[in-house]
């Protein structure tokens, strides 16, 4: 599904992403993981084209469409989903007629009609119960006064809305009291089809024990220095990131 | 009557309260963003046609020889004239006034024609197929239905059999009312009191340089009157009205709402003119008496000239309502054309509990330069005032809101809130506010809050990571930004200014 060969991308002229490659298959969840600056978050908007975080080398491919040829409206819509660490709002645009725009966006990508606005409020109103938020979000403008916990739940809401084929959750477990981790995480599993593809960023372990990744790979300064199952996560969780060298020995796990 | 003008307040050149000039920071990325921004908004104005049609019209020039063949060909009343040429002379003793935020060259007041009208309803379009098939695409994008879209090209009616129906049901179901909806022009004759009444009493002759100008040379313009206790059966618009003639660029509107009667007008200027000239000075005169209720709304869509600021609509209105006991009139703008505005549509709480309301969206883009507000004068007790003023700049254009609140020493317990919001797509564009604030009641309470804003590019790539284009998503921030104000236009028009939004939003990304 996403092929990323040899990636360098640098953000004002400074190589954040130096060297990455990654490849995820059909259903599988792939966990990021790194101390802090090591560019996980750069990876999740380099991935989905964002403006300013420039490719300098490399290849990245998407069902083997040609990432770099494409808008981040294009790569949108050929199934990546980024759930923002920090969603921002849109105030007066409520979040019903926002997702209903992005769907009818999608199917219309699929060669599908748009949704009816009866058909995308029983949908809505389905993904909200699901992500555990009140019915009145639908109403509210796009994450406008939103907690944190809130706008974590939004993007869950929104990605069980959208249906893509690889979702890219840019730690969505930061600042979530356990409960809410367990809403989020609920929902993501509930898109594990076995096609669905999903690529976990965090900074902590917790957030694997809700969802199982196949693989973990540790991110540091720009690549991967290290892949391995699930033990890998645990194992980072006891020791910290010491195993990375010197500089890394006092970094939190 | 008061009169509370701005350059007899403020002086030449008013001092500024607050401004919230936008300095956005250049930083490399956001260069690439605002060129595709520009992109975005740069966008023909796709009602600017000529039509080949021939007129009767004035040669250029103004003096009281003008004035007198222009009434005489209206086959005005004496007193119309004398009325005329009092507001011509105060006119010759004024001076243009130049304190507002705009900037443009002279005008020349001689080289002006001041009268042009069609020969006859024949040399009008006979059909929609006669029509400009650019004109049609813009009436389609507004949504409007088709016959009304006739009436917009200024088809004649006696041809399209759909219209007349239209405007004769229009017009039984008014008579059966009591409510006068006529042309300025024809109220001179028929209604020669009412109009001798009312006409100057809110906006006086002298009121100001443009007001001055138009009151010695109005060509046309509305008339409408509620008798007492009447709720209007319908919603006016002026759309109805154009096919009939074709208002000048000096048109006049005098809306007198009886005791106890209601009435929602609609001004219509997304239909695109015939004016061949870029002065439009109009005056809008509203009376509330008391216990009566004005809607006035407005979409106004003139030419706001090329990108370089080549051409377009000066668009310079006087409009100002009186509200008597307990009356209220509500003012709705949604301002996206014209390459000068200079507009502050006013209301004088004179009764008490009266209540005035200011809702506005003014959008500016290529070189566009607004100079727009309100002004809320409170002389009566307990009266209440609204002001929610939403400007959007994009491209090179100057955006200021202008605001006067005034408290009169008989305004126990008066109330003002004002919310000022300005919205920035891009970093070449201004946004300015200009509030004044004068209370002489210390029990009155005035409020204001002002926020300035950017479309930033985490909005923007929110919206595309979620499949939206650059377009969708810059129209649908813009119209979140502004929904405040849209849900205080009537239903119909509501959805046409969010359409109006998007395509003067419309460009060449995508």
């Amino acid at each position: 599904m996403l092929k990323v060969k040899n990636l360098h991308a640098s953000v004002e002229d400074k190589a954040i992403i130096k060297g990455l490659n990654l490849e995820v298959n059909p259903g599988e969840v792939h966990a990021i993981m790194g101390p802090n600056g090591a560019g996980k978050s750069t990876l999740g908007y380099v991935l989905s084209g964002r403006d300013g975080y420039e490719v300098t080398d490399g290849d990245m491919t998407l069902n083997d469409a040609n990432l770099l040829d494409m808008e981040v409206e294009e790569r949108a819509r050929a199934g990546m989903f980024l759930a923002f660490q920090y969603p921002v709002e849109i105030p007066g645009v409520s979040n019903m007629e926002f997702m209903k725009e992005s769907v009818n966006a999608m199917r219309e990508e699929r060669g599908e009609d748009p949704l009816t606005a009866a058909e995308f409020l029983k949908k809505a109103k389905a993904a909200c119960k699901q992500v555990q938020l009140p019915l009145d979000f639908l109403k509210r403008g796009v994450n406008e006064g939103f907690s944190g916990g809130e706008k974590k739940r939004n993007e869950i809401m929104q990605m069980i809305l959208l249906e893509p084929s690889l979702c890219i959750l840019d730690e969505s477990d930061s600042g979530l009291d356990i409960d809410a981790l367990q809403v989020v995480a609920d929902g993501v599993n509930s898109q594990r089809d076995g096609k669905r593809s999903f690529i976990v960023v965090t900074h902590y372990q917790r957030l694997l024990d809700y969802i199982k990744p196949d693989f973990v790979h540790i991110l540091a300064d720009g690549e991967i220095v290290k892949s391995g199952d699930a033990s890998l996560a645990l194992e980072v969780e006891k020791h910290g990131y010491a195993f990375l060298g010197k500089k890394y020995e006092e970094a939190e796990a | 009557m008061s009169k509370c003008i701005w350059q007899d307040r403020h002086g030449q050149n008013p001092g500024t309260v607050n401004t919230g000039k936008s300095e956005i920071t250049n930083m490399s990325e956001q260069i690439e963003q605002a060129v595709e921004l520009e992109e975005a908004l740069e966008r023909k104005y796709e009602a600017g046609f000529h039509s080949e049609i021939e007129a009767d019209t004035f040669e250029s020039g103004l003096d009281e020889s003008v004035i007198r063949r222009l009434s005489e060909i209206k086959g005005e009343p004496e007193w119309m004239l004398e009325w005329r040429l009092k507001a011509y002379r105060s006119w010759l003793e004024m001076e243009e006034p130049d304190w507002a935020h705009v900037d443009y060259p002279k005008i020349d007041y001689q080289s002006i024609s001041y009268y042009s009208a069609p020969k006859s309803m024949k040399d009008k379009p006979k059909s929609l197929d006669e029509v400009d098939p650019e004109l049609l695409r813009t009436y389609e994008k507004l949504g409007i239905p088709l016959h009304e879209q006739e009436m917009l090209a200024g088809v004649a009616v006696d041809a399209v059999f759909d219209s007349v129906s239209v405007v004769t049901t229009f017009r039984e179901k008014l008579e059966e009312a009591g409510v006068i909806f006529c042309p300025i022009s024809e109220a001179v004759h028929k209604y020669p009191e009412l109009v001798k009444k009312y006409m100057g009493s809110v906006v006086p002759r002298t009121d100001n340089y443009f007001a001055a100008l138009n009151s010695a040379v109005f060509t046309d313009g509305s008339f409408v009157y509620i008798p007492k206790g009447v709720r209007c059966p319908m919603e006016l618009s002026t759309y109805f009205r154009i096919n009939e003639q074709n208002t000048g660029q000096f048109e006049r509107t005098l809306i007198v709402a009886d005791e106890g009667s209601h009435v929602s007008y609609l001004e219509g200027c997304t239909a695109p003119q015939r004016d061949e000239n870029q002065l439009h000075a109009a005056v809008v005169e509203l009376v509330a008496m008391d216990d009566a209720k004005i809607k006035y709304s407005t979409v106004q869509n003139w030419y706001p000239g090329d990108e370089n600021g080549k051409g377009g609509i000066y668009n310079f209105v006087t409009k100002r309502g009186i509200c008597h006991t307990n009356a209220k009139i509500s003012w709705t703008q949604v301002e996206t054309g014209s390459a000068v505005t200079w507009k502050y549509p006013s209301c004088v709480l004179k009764g008490d509990n009266s209540v005035g309301e200011f809702y506005s969206v003014a959008l500016t883009r290529g070189r566009q330069q607004a100079d727009t507000g309100t002004k809320m004068i409170h002389l009566g007790k307990n009266t209440r005032s609204t002001i929610i003023s939403k400007g959007i700049s994009a491209g090179k254009s100057n955006n200021a809101y202008r605001g006067l609140v005034k408290m009169g020493p008989k305004a126990d317990g008066a109330r003002n809130f004002t919310e000022c919001d300005s919205l920035l797509i891009g970093d070449t564009c201004g946004a300015h506010t200009f509030p004044y604030i004068e209370s002489r009641n210390p029990s009155a309470i005035v409020e204001h809050e002002a926020t300035t804003s950017k479309v930033s590019d985490e909005q923007l790539f929110l919206c595309k990571q979620r499949g939206l284009d650059t377009e969708k998503a810059v129209s649908m921030i813009v119209n979140g930004f502004c929904k405040e104000v849209f849900k205080e236009l009537p239903m119909e028009f509501a959805v046409e200014a969010g359409k109006l939004l998007e395509i003067s939003l419309e460009g060449s990304v995508g």
